[in-house]
């Protein structure tokens, strides 16, 4: 950063500085408690309704079957009802009222930690708040973004939110139960999904038959497998079909 | 709408750095804007007003320079530019380009003092 007399009357200063800065310094500090913690964390980000909330229910009950510790921070605009829902079924859950605000942010995740033993807890999932555009510039340490889309709403998706998709590790698709009743041509939609991010991981779920949750709890958890901690043995449902 | 909280960390940023070249008053904030990054300048700029009340931004013009998609692609191995918005392959061999080399971005480039004489001539 320096200043310049660009003229006798008119001092300029080059500041070249991202605005998100504040937030990339509080995700990286909480990075580093998660990975001195040993928990892995998946932020998962998509439009309201999407199912968001249902799947955690179905991926949390999945994940207490095979033993694993989780925890659920949801972040709404208003009302604690996703957290009631997830609490049934996962005593660690805490909701994040963001009072209108269009996303989670790093030091709102800081502060939903408050009190809570990092030490027993394997899994950190994040539901964000229902919005396509702007979670997705918000880093909250994550080390899995997750984006998530249902079969209603539309092939194109993917190419309408580039920022989120291209962006995300992992892309889940919700409610193939009413793949047929919607008329949604899935094919389309994957293409569409490898055309704006190839790398992607892609797993296909429904919260109403279950298909696809094994997988997902498994692919969520898979770090947890790669990084044991002294000794600890926990068993993770079965791993990665293609690795 | 998360402009309120671009808004005030604009604010904070320019402030901090307003006080340590010991500038009283800011002119105009110049801020780079990705057509990708998703912000309304509208919002932004109504916001911005807003967050600068008390501070040496009070009065500031925020001026929006726009910044175009451009991405990396792996098989030409050059910068491209996409033939159309929002797809995001190669215009020449048609391969995906998911890495984005700038229509992201939302920078604070540079700012000014305002003197307050120079306002008095006005
Ligand atoms: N048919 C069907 N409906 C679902 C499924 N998952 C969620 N829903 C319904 O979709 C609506 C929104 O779900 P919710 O989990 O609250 O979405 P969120 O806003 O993304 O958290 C609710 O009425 C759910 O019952 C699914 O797999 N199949
Ligand atoms: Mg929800
Ligand atoms: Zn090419």
């Amino acid at each position: 950063m320096n200043a310049v007399a660009a003229s006798s009357t008119e001092t300029v200063v080059e500041l070249g500085k991202r605005v998100l800065d504040y937030n990339d310094r509080a995700a990286a500090a909480l990075r580093e408690r998660f990975s001195a913690a040993g928990v892995r964390v998946a932020n998962l980000i998509s439009s309201p309704g999407t199912g968001k909330t249902e799947l955690v229910v179905k991926v949390c009950e999945e994940l207490a079957r095979s033993g694993v510790k989780t925890a659920v921070l949801v972040g709404d605009c208003a009302t604690d009802n996703d957290a009631r829902r997830i609490a049934q079924v996962c005593s660690m859950t805490r909701q994040i009222v963001t009072e209108g605000l269009c996303h989670l942010e790093a030091s709102m995740i800081d502060d939903g930690l408050d009190g809570w033993d990092l030490g027993d807890v394997d899994l950190l999932l994040i539901e964000n708040v229902g919005n396509l555009v702007c979670p997705s510039d918000f880093d909250l340490g994550e080390d899995l973004k997750v984006a998530l889309l249902s079969v209603t709403e539309g092939e194109d998706k993917p190419l309408k939110y580039p920022h989120l998709f291209s962006t995300a590790a992992l892309i889940v698709v919700t409610k193939m139960d009413l793949v047929e009743a919607c008329g949604m041509d899935i094919e389309t939609m994957e293409e569409n999904i490898v055309a704006i991010n190839p790398g992607a991981e892609v797993i296909e779920t429904s919260a109403r038959t279950g298909i696809g949750v094994e997988r997902l709890a498994s692919v969520l958890c898979n770090a947890i497998t790669a990084k044991p901690r002294d000794g600890e043995g926990i068993t993770i449902v079965s791993g990665r079909r293609d690795s | 709408m998360h402009e309120l909280s671009l808004a005030r960390a604009i604010v904070s940023e320019v402030s901090e750095a307003a006080v340590n070249h010991e500038i009283a008053r800011v002119g105009v904030v110049e801020m780079k804007v990705g057509v990708l990054c998703g912000v309304i300048v509208d919002s932004l700029q109504f916001a911005f007003e807003f967050a600068a009340v008390g501070t040496p931004l009070e009065g500031a013009q925020l001026e929006f320079v726009s910044s175009e998609v451009t991405m990396w692609c792996e098989s030409c191995q050059v910068v491209v530019q996409p033939r159309e918005k929002l797809v995001f392959s190669c215009p020449n061999c048609h391969s995906p380009c998911p890495e984005l080399r700038s229509g992201r971005e939302l920078e604070i480039v540079r700012f000014t003092e305002r003197h307050e004489d120079a306002e008095v001539m006005q």
